[in-house]
């Protein structure tokens, strides 16, 4: 663009209303974040004080946090890594089709449109020790199931649960980029005798890696920040803090804790992660572009 | 497929039924579970085919009440939630489209740091910022009312990022055939601008959509009152039932009324839909 209108205050007047709301809903509480963040809070509310560093200084000494932080790891790679592989798979098999193709991709994706607190209620139902038939299944060859008792099961139930609804973004984002890939190189190593399996981790596989990357990249920030009501209606952190992830703990410190600078000193560390992701995604979509 | 092998074929047919099995395996227990009368789940597990129940069950969540821990029908809910997903929608597409076309059609002083201020906001989701923000709405008195559902939410800079990106696409050119010919700002925006971004705005309106419809952690901590109670998040409220003597049946109607509009939103639009995802990731 090297065109432009002349007039000087219409501009204004056009950013205005996203000025206002950003300022309002945005930049006070992101301020107040960064204030509380360096403020102490009674039990009652009443009175505040300043106390410097010392939010961030309890923060990075309770094991808990850590604790939280180890989780929020565990959960976020097994959400991207299962999402990814199961989503390649029914990809490469729905290329592989010549009847079809759009059928199933419209038989896969539908569960992104499912709220995350729903997706995790759709698998409790399933998993209920009680009521839940896969549990009972489970029960039956000898595997007793009770994830409001054991954390590890708490576990596996939140991660199928995120990922069942994430399968479809990167199946649809995998079958584009399976499509892109030209014919005539796959066609040249099958002349050449290569077996499709072969064809697959030699060709396929390392021209997708820039999909592969940007997924990972983008699954990890879903199951960072967006996860929290498959959290909320399943297990609420529990049992023991074993599904507690970072972002929950906000949550939970500031309004059943009532710590509000302990979780404002928290949103300030996740703030620091969100741009350091950001920063990554970037990068990447740059490089995306010479590629 | 480069050789033709019938049995490959039939394999990947094989694996994708599979998939699309356990993909819908979760929504065909709790419609066949919808259908239950109330007492059947105590004697263990859920039947795998549709009881007899299904019609007063549904007709009671829509219009009695959804449960026993929420006295309102959940048509009410649902009114409350297409609210919210389209004053979200709106909002955001009507003041990102005229910021963006500020930023890229003007010059002015003080655009850059406008351009950051506004940008800055992708840094950081609700979730992130959720303890301070409801302390400002609570400061406006804006607690259980559709403006507090609906305003915070908006104040996101991802559509203005994406008109801007389609914006910039636009040649020049065009803008100085539309001065020359008279045309003003205003004239152009709506005579030439808004014409041309037609599918763009089609394909944010389905990803927005979904996205407020599906909110959850912010109207469950600004809203007490029930009336102003969305269906997603409403579904909590019957689940943390005291001795965990939950209705399952009414649970699994609520999910599932919960979870329609978006997923036909999805496969009716499924266009748009992809093109909408993908525009938003670039």
């Amino acid at each position: 663009m090297s065109v432009y209108f002349p007039q000087k205050k219409l501009p204004y007047l056009l950013v205005l209303p996203q000025l206002v709301i950003t300022a309002i809903f945005f930049l006070w509480p992101a301020g107040q974040a960064v204030l509380q963040a360096f403020y102490r809070e009674d039990a009652f509310g009443l009175s505040q004080q300043f106390v410097g560093l010392e939010n961030f200084v309890d923060l990075f000494q309770d094991p808990l946090y850590y604790k939280s932080m180890m989780v929020t790891m565990v959960f976020s790679f097994s959400v991207a890594f299962l999402g990814i592989a199961v989503a390649l798979w029914l990809a490469v098999m729905a290329d592989r089709v010549i009847r079809g193709k759009m059928v199933y991709q419209t038989l896969l994706v539908w569960p992104y449109a499912v709220a995350p607190a729903l997706a995790g209620v759709l698998w409790w139902i399933l998993f209920d020790p009680n009521i839940g038939p896969v549990a009972l299944f489970l029960d039956r060859i000898g595997l007793h199931w009770n994830h409001f008792l054991d954390g590890d099961q708490a576990m596996i139930l939140v991660v199928i649960s995120a990922t069942w609804k994430q399968i479809s973004y990167n199946f649809l984002f995998f079958l584009a980029g399976l499509q892109a890939i030209p014919r005539s190189l796959i066609e040249a190593a099958a002349i050449d005798g290569a077996s499709s399996f072969k064809r697959f981790w030699d060709i396929v596989f390392p021209l997708l890696s820039p999909t592969t990357f940007f997924l990972l990249v983008v699954n990890l920030v879903y199951a960072f920040f967006e996860t929290f009501g498959v959290i909320d209606t399943t297990t609420q952190g529990g049992p023991d803090g074993s599904t507690n992830t970072l972002v929950y703990k906000v949550f939970k410190d500031g309004f059943i804790g009532l710590d509000s600078g302990g979780s404002a000193a928290q949103s300030i560390v996740l703030m620091a992660i969100v741009g350091l992701m950001t920063v990554i995604q970037f990068r990447f979509i740059e490089r995306k572009v010479q590629y | 497929m480069i050789e033709n092998r019938p049995w490959l074929r039939f394999f990947s047919h094989l694996i994708l039924v599979v998939g699309v099995f356990l993909v819908a395996l979760p929504v065909w227990v709790a419609l066949v579970g919808s259908t239950q009368p109330e007492g059947s789940f105590n004697s263990g597990s859920i039947p795998m085919w549709f009881g007899d129940q299904g019609v007063q069950n549904w007709a009671h969540v829509l219009f009695a009440e959804a449960g026993s821990t929420l006295q309102i029908p959940v048509w009410h809910l649902l009114l409350n939630s297409l609210v919210m997903a389209l004053g979200i929608t709106l909002g955001k597409i009507a003041i990102s489209i005229v910021s963006a076309y500020a930023i890229v059609f003007f010059r002015f002083p003080f655009r850059g740091v406008i351009f950051w201020i506004i940008f800055i906001t992708l840094m950081l989701p609700v979730e992130v910022r959720i303890v301070p923000t409801y302390q400002v709405i609570a400061n406006l008195d804006m607690l259980n009312s559709y403006s507090g559902l609906i305003l915070p939410l908006i104040a996101s800079a991802t559509a203005t990022f994406l008109f801007r990106q389609c914006f910039m696409s636009i040649p020049g050119e065009l803008v100085e055939a539309a001065r020359i010919d008279g045309a003003g700002p205003i004239r152009f925006f709506f005579d030439i601008l808004l014409p041309m971004s037609r599918t763009n705005i089609a394909a944010l309106f389905v990803i927005m959509f979904i996205y407020g419809w599906n909110q959850y952690l912010w109207p469950l901590i600004i809203t007490t009152d029930d009336t102003y109670y969305t269906l997603v998040m409403s579904i909590k409220s019957m689940l943390s039932v005291p001795d965990g003597d939950i209705q399952w049946n009414y649970v699994m109607v609520t999910t599932l009324l919960a979870m329609l509009p978006p997923v036909a939103v999805v496969v009716g639009m499924q266009k748009l839909f992809v093109k909408g995802l993908v525009d938003a990731e670039k």
